[in-house]
């Protein structure tokens, strides 16, 4: 079961510098814990604990996961993951 | 990787600051395309405050994915994020530098809290370290 999952700059750091790597499970919390395995550290800058960062973006194929289930969202073979951090800021 | 100055068009400057003034008292936010590995702005895009708000900006999330998606398409990157403070000076916040994460990106800090003069500043910030950079602006 191969899901892509797509990469910003700042994280290519913890995938050798890679731009997409491919992982697997259920959910996307399994598949983070799958792709950690190869890449650690990765699932730290995104998961706070029991939940998805609040300044990190992640999209399942075309939307964002808040909308979905979060980190129990569903994800299967052939999707594609994309990891954009949040851009923010304030006085 | 990007030069320590930001050379823009004043076609693109003035744009910038349009955008800030219709937005004030809310901060204004965008970004400004231009092809990888350039370091040239070229495409304007505005993009919605999600705060709304007076003293902090995000960009919406989808809205952030269709214009990032648009860019790889066009093989573009994020050569200037821009953003307004409305009541304070052009200069990049606590949660600016905590939350940049485009390390090529040069930032750009308007000001509009003055009626009549609107600052506007750059910055690189890298590793959560801040520079200033001088701007040129092309005529």
């Amino acid at each position: 079961m191969a899901i892509e999952v797509r990469i910003p700059t700042i994280l290519r750091t913890y995938t050798g510098g890679a731009k997409a790597v491919e992982g697997s499970g259920a959910t996307l919390d399994e598949l983070l814990n799958n792709l950690d395995a190869a890449h650690g550290g990765l699932r730290e800058r995104l998961v706070d604990g029991e939940k998805l960062r609040r300044f990190v973006n992640v999209y399942l194929n075309d939307e964002d996961v808040r909308f979905l289930g979060g980190l129990e969202t569903p994800v299967k073979d052939g999707d594609t993951v994309t990891v954009l951090p949040a851009v923010a800021g304030g006085q | 990787m990007s030069a320590i100055v930001l050379t823009i068009s004043r076609t693109l400057y003035e744009k910038i600051i349009e955008h800030a003034r219709k937005d004030h008292p809310d901060e204004a936010c965008g970004v400004i395309a231009g092809p990888a590995g350039s370091d040239t702005p070229t495409r304007f895009i505005p993009m919605q405050n999600a705060e709304r708000s007076p003293t902090f900006y995000r960009f919406d999330s989808q809205e952030q994915l269709k214009v990032w998606r648009e860019m790889d398409d066009n093989d573009e990157e994020p050569v200037v994020i821009y953003h307004s403070h409305t009541a304070t000076q052009a200069y990049p916040s606590r949660t600016d530098v905590l939350y940049a994460s485009e390390p090529q990106a040069h930032y750009v800090l308007v000001s509009t809290r003055d009626e009549k003069e609107t600052e506007f500043r750059s910055y690189r910030i890298v590793d959560g370290e801040v520079t200033e950079e001088p701007v040129t602006i092309a005529e």
